[in-house]
């Protein structure tokens, strides 16, 4: 892993593949979600309301498919980001090739399942009795 | 640099801290924050996965998003989101400007203004509820 920096982040990679895009990656989809997540974040909670949010207020939105569209890139930019940060920081702490290699494989698990259980609800979900 | 190091005295507090001061502190927080927004995110993939169900399983466990307590942990998701969107920001920020670094220390200035301006006011609206507002 490149080397870590005060202040949060990583010194960008020397030498070019994954590693590089990574890097890029993070600061790309960090940017992009400074606008997805913080506006996801303002309009339920302030604008809506987490005390008036029912299943209703998830048939009513995803009436429409652009809201359907938007959730999907926020799940596939949030849930990319989240979990290569946990990779960069699982391979900062485990020392032993086997605990690295295992949590690698724990990781990528856990993103190919969240990934496609929260895609499979985005796309398929359809208001009952509609 | 060493040397330096070793000939400070020690201060309270110095037990927390790897390196010290404000740089450090930013980037532990960026950390944790990025931990804490992660295992929310699971949870709520969870939660909306659950609206395949039908609506009367998913507004039945509603009652632990509308409970007081979710009022409190719903601050801890604004001051994460914020912090790691902000600290992030002007992380990309050095990182593409190299000429910021010597900055750096105006811009995570600038960054806790902004975030005290956001953060200060959304958290009493979350909290409101909880006053009987």
């Amino acid at each position: 892993m490149p080397e870590r920096r005060r202040g949060g982040g990583h010194r960008r990679p020397g030498s070019a593949g994954f590693e590089r895009y990574a890097w890029f990656f993070m600061r790309l989809s960090g940017v992009v979600l400074l606008g997805l997540a913080v506006f996801h974040l303002f309009w339920m909670h302030f604008h809506i309301g987490v005390g008036d949010i029912d299943f209703q207020t998830v048939v009513n939105r995803w009436n429409n498919p652009l809201w359907r569209l938007y959730d999907f890139a926020l799940l596939a930019f949030a849930l990319t980001h989240g979990m290569n940060g946990l990779r960069s920081l699982l391979d900062e702490y485990l020392r032993k090739p086997a605990s690295r290699m295992a949590a690698k494989a724990a990781v990528f698990l856990l993103y190919f399942a969240l990934a496609s259980a929260g895609a499979y609800v985005i796309f398929t979900f359809q208001a009952p009795g509609a | 640099m060493e040397t330096d190091r070793k000939a400070r005295s020690v201060r309270p507090g110095d037990w927390i801290t790897y390196r010290g001061g404000l740089g450090m502190l930013m980037w532990a927080l960026h950390r944790v924050t990025g931990v804490g927004i992660l295992l929310f995110l699971i949870l709520h993939i969870v939660d909306i996965f659950l609206l395949s169900f039908g609506p009367d399983l998913f507004n039945e466990l509603l009652v632990i998003y509308h409970a007081p307590w979710a009022r409190v942990m719903e601050v801890f998701l604004l001051f994460a989101v914020l912090f790691h969107a902000l600290n992030g920001l002007r992380i990309a920020i050095q990182d593409f400007w190299p000429g910021a670094w010597l900055v750096e220390r105006k811009l995570v200035i600038m960054e806790l203004v902004i975030f005290t301006i956001l953060f200060i006011p959304g958290a009493w609206l979350m909290l409101r509820p909880l006053f009987g507002g």
